[in-house]
């Protein structure tokens, strides 16, 4: 039996259901209403697969004021609202309660504005990310931000859960990507913060908004920073006969003054299932590093050489550089595709602690002992750079007891991170999964005031209200706000 | 420490804690009690009178850095900190505040010592907003003292981190008005080893502009670009051969043009006095700050210019510096869909420094006013109510 609750549904608003879905319908498209379980259940749960519930019903617009319109009709009968872009996150953000509408964004997906001479797009949050810079192919330029669910997920789910990638060393994350949106309120109002201006001036709502995992409102719109492409870029490959040597390598590359666009990961166990799924020829090792420079042809030189001496000093046992555009592609792909390759192994849970990076090294050892203690194999692939780790426990579903065991491996390592200065979450978000783990890492006034801003934004706290803070912190909240 | 003694004895009942617990029940008092307090850093900015308080509170006996680990380019630093103190040990490893903050001492006339946790509160950037981010981008994580007395912490002090909604960007530009902060974690970048700018005399601003849109789509990372006095400035940063590299393409994109070049510690006196607009320094006049689309601001600056005055360019045209006699609401007027803050008021009233929000945005920024302080003691009216 999976572990994290959640609040039993509402029976006043399961009793209403039928006008629910009448009034819904009666405000957007007949075709943007959901509510056969037969098709809602591609929305009963995201990528943490364990926790699946149907929804009451699910609605897909095509315009902010749809939206708007969907989000007066929950307000006014008191109908919690789950936001969702395309449903991969990590972390159950999108994971449905029975009482609740589901308002996805997946449908809108326009790209509103394209000005290169001030470096910004404008676009519905529905797009992909990876349509974002494909659109922007043509004219040299490219949005930063690169999580490797980049194929699937929204620019909607990106903002809620400010997420990241293997670039954001040199670009940052969303947030630092961000410039502007439209956002439809807990009450359906329509507010717009900030636009293509450099800053704002007043309070940085925008910087509250990001990452705020679909609790304070529903986005629809974003003004993102654009980039112009580099002219070059190369990954070098780094093998290593032990992960702590491989921890130490990143450490040293960052503190050379050098600032590569990427340095990922890789521990054997992942080595040996990406090769079999994306046949990268990745060299077979304790660990790997990818680390990418970019810049014009001796600029990358430059760097590749500095590189190579820093590593050096640590006895690599392979120290390769992509030969050609095939062979980067290669190396990215299989890194991309980590997390597929590891899914064909079995099931496993994704964790996402940040450390600092000189920790690196002891996290990796106290990962391997906790592994053998827990009986439970453990694969490592993380963005090494800026210290996000992703390791992932491989467990067997069917087999009783093993998801509880591998959750609690899960929370061990979290923990760990909390205790050596990092954080929970890097870049995945709180969801459901480490809801309850937020106490660790916050005090009761550290999460207060975060609660208390929920209510300013949604004080029947209707949006995705059972998640992020642990059940028991939220219940007051929860409570006290009205259920028509 | 050296801190504005005059700025600060003007204002009756200066009060400058020991520590965070001393602050924290001393701001639970004023919360009891209802009495508002003005709070400064340095005291490089803040304006005896454009606050109404009983109280000057400064973080000046909160200083010192708490953690600096090079290696994973953070540190960690007491908000009374002053900024010089945090930029000598940064360079002393070879790193820095990659987004340069400014100095305002120039053009405000003060004489304290900017402190990490004013330029936090102000969210104080330079020119290499354009290419690093702004100070918000940069602040990994911070502890404050809300305006009931709790001690909250949030972020920490890792690269990235989505735990819990980011109070850390609401601190950062709430000039004082949300929390007094206590402690802010940096992230910290490797220094360039060299740099060289590039010079446009006799240029207009839009010319100026139409450099800035070209350079600026290129790869070459240009990391500041500016206008003043007829003449627009491109930097670019790096090592040695890069930084010529760098230059040599940017030459050939702008055959056409007269260039000059400006390499090391000119370069960096140049983008110094850029930074802190000290060709405004000498003036009387209100000094205004404001946020335009880039290719928008050639008109902007013409209108402005119509109204007796002058205006210099940063951040590739995305920001314009004005000095002039106008009224404010001539300067918004002129300013259209830009926001225009007033920086130093000259005579003008102290009471607008901000541009208004619109209405919704106002709604939501005094709400969440109203629970970070909900006695309104943190410097009242100076973003509003
Ligand atoms: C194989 C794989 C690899 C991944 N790699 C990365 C990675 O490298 N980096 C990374 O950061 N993440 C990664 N993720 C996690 C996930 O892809 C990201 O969190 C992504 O941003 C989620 O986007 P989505 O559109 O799928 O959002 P969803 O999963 O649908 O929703 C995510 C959250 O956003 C909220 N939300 C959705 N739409 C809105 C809206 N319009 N307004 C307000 N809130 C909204 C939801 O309620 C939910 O809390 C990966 C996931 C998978 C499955």
């Amino acid at each position: 039996m999976p572990t994290i609750a959640m609040p039993e549904p509402d029976l006043g608003i399961l009793a209403r259901a039928s006008q629910i879905i009448e009034r819904l319908t009666a405000v957007v498209s007949a075709e943007a209403v959901i509510s056969d379980p037969q098709e809602t259940r591609a929305y009963e749960c995201d990528a943490l697969a364990a926790y699946r519930c149907l929804p009451l019903a699910v609605v897909l617009p095509r315009t902010t004021e749809e939206v708007s319109a969907a989000m007066k009709v929950c307000h006014e009968m008191g109908v919690p609202v789950i936001p969702r872009g395309a449903g991969t996150s990590l972390a159950g953000g999108a994971l449905p309660t029975a009482d609740s509408v589901v308002i996805g964004i997946m449908r809108m997906r326009d790209i509103l504005e394209i000005d290169t001479a001030n470096r910004f797009v404008r676009v519905q949050t529905g797009v992909t990310n990876l349509s974002v810079s494909a659109e922007l192919e043509a004219s040299g330029f490219f949005y930063a931000p690169d999580p490797s669910s980049q194929l699937a997920c929204t620019i909607a789910g990106n903002i809620a859960m400010n997420s990241g990638g293997a670039h954001c060393l040199k670009h940052g994350v969303t947030t630092n990507n961000l410039m502007g949106i439209r956002m439809v309120m807990a009450s359906g109002e329509i507010v717009d913060i900030g636009g293509p201006l450099l800053s704002g001036s007043g309070l940085d709502i925008l910087g509250l908004l990001c990452g705020s995992e679909g609790q304070l409102a529903i986005v629809t719109e974003a003004t993102l920073r654009i980039l112009p492409r580099p002219e070059g870029a190369r990954p070098m490959l780094i093998g290593f006969d032990s992960a702590e040597t491989a921890g130490e390598c990143v450490a040293r590359i960052v503190r050379s003054g050098l600032l590569p666009v990427a340095i990922e990961y890789m521990d054997d166990v992942c080595l040996r299932a990406v090769d079999a799924f994306a046949n990268a020829g990745y060299p077979k090792c304790a660990a790997v590093l990818i680390v990418e420079v970019e810049g014009s042809e001796d600029e990358i030189l430059h760097q590749i050489m500095r590189i190579r001496q820093i590593a050096a000093e640590l006895n690599p046992v392979e120290f390769r550089t992509s030969r050609n555009a095939d062979e980067s592609l290669k190396i990215w792909k299989g890194r991309k595709s980590a997390f597929g390759a590891m899914g064909r192994l079995g099931d496993y849970l994704c964790l996402d602690g940040t450390v600092p990076v000189s920790k690196l090294p002891y996290m990796l050892k106290r990962i391997g002992e906790l592994s053998k203690d827990y009986g439970l194999e453990v694969a490592n692939v993380f963005h090494a750079g800026d210290g996000n780790m992703h390791p992932l426990i491989l467990f067997n579903a069917n087999a009783p007891g093993e998801l509880e065991r591998a959750e609690a491996f899960g929370a061990d390592i979290l923990r760990l991170c909390v205790d050596v200065g990092g954080c929970l979450t890097g870049e995945h978000g709180v969801g459901i999964e480490k809801r309850d783990l937020m106490t660790k890492q916050y005090s009761a006034d550290d999460l207060a005031i975060q609660m208390e801003i929920k209510s300013v934004f949604d004080p029947d706290w209707l949006l995705n209200s059972a998640k992020v803070f642990p059940l028991e912190a939220s219940k007051p909240y929860r409570d006290k706000a009205v259920r028509g | 420490m050296s801190i504005d003694e005059s700025a600060i004895k003007a204002l009756p009942y200066p009060v400058s804690p020991a520590d965070e617990a001393e602050l924290a029940a001393f701001v639970g008092e004023s919360h009891a009690r209802a009495t508002p307090m003005c709070i400064a850093g340095g005291g490089t900015r803040v304006q005896p009178g454009s606050v109404e308080a009983e109280h000057m509170v400064t973080t000046r006996n909160m200083s010192g850095i708490v953690t600096y680990e090079p290696g994973a380019l953070t540190l960690i630093a007491r908000a009374g900190t002053s900024l010089q103190e945090v930029e000598d040990v940064l360079a002393a490893e070879g790193q820095a505040l990659a987004f340069e903050p400014m100095d305002h001492r120039a053009i405000l006339g003060s004489k304290g010592a900017p402190t990490i946790g004013g330029m936090v509160s102000a969210n104080v950037s330079g020119p290499r907003r354009i290419q690093a981010g702004a100070c918000r981008d940069h602040l990994l994580g911070v502890r404050f003292i809300d305006g009931r007395g709790r001690t909250i912490k949030n972020g920490g002090r890792v690269m990235k981190n989505v735990t819990g909604l980011d109070l850390g960007k609401l601190l950062c530009g709430s000039y004082g008005t949300l929390g007094v902060l206590t402690e802010v974690a940096l992230k910290t970048l490797p220094l360039a080893e060299t740099e060289k700018s590039l010079g446009f005399p006799g240029v207009t601003p839009r010319e100026a502009v139409e450099i800035f849109v070209a350079a600026l789509a290129t790869s070459f990372e240009v990391s500041g670009a500016a206008f003043h006095a007829g003449t627009a400035w491109l930097r670019v940063e790096g090592f040695e051969a890069q930084v010529d590299y760098r230059v040599g393409r940017l030459k050939e994109l702008f055959s056409g043009r007269e260039i000059d070049v400006v390499a090391h510690a000119a370069s960096r006196n140049l983008w110094r006095d850029l930074r802190d607009v000290r060709h405004f320094a000498p003036s009387e006049d209100a000094i205004w700050r404001i946020l335009i689309k880039p290719t928008d601001a050639p008109d902007v600056m013409a209108a402005l210019r119509q109204l007796g005055g002058e205006a210099s360019l940063d951040w590739g045209g995305g920001l314009i510096w004005f000095s002039g006699p106008a009224s404010s609401a001539a300067v918004r007027k002129a300013v259209g869909a830009g926001r225009a803050m007033l920086v130093r008021p000259g005579s003008l009233s102290a009471a607008d420094l901000f541009p208004p929000e619109n209405s919704a945005v106002a709604r939501i920024s005094a709400a969440l006013r109203k629970t970070f302080d909900p006695a309104g003691i943190f410097n009242p009216g100076l973003m509003g109510n």
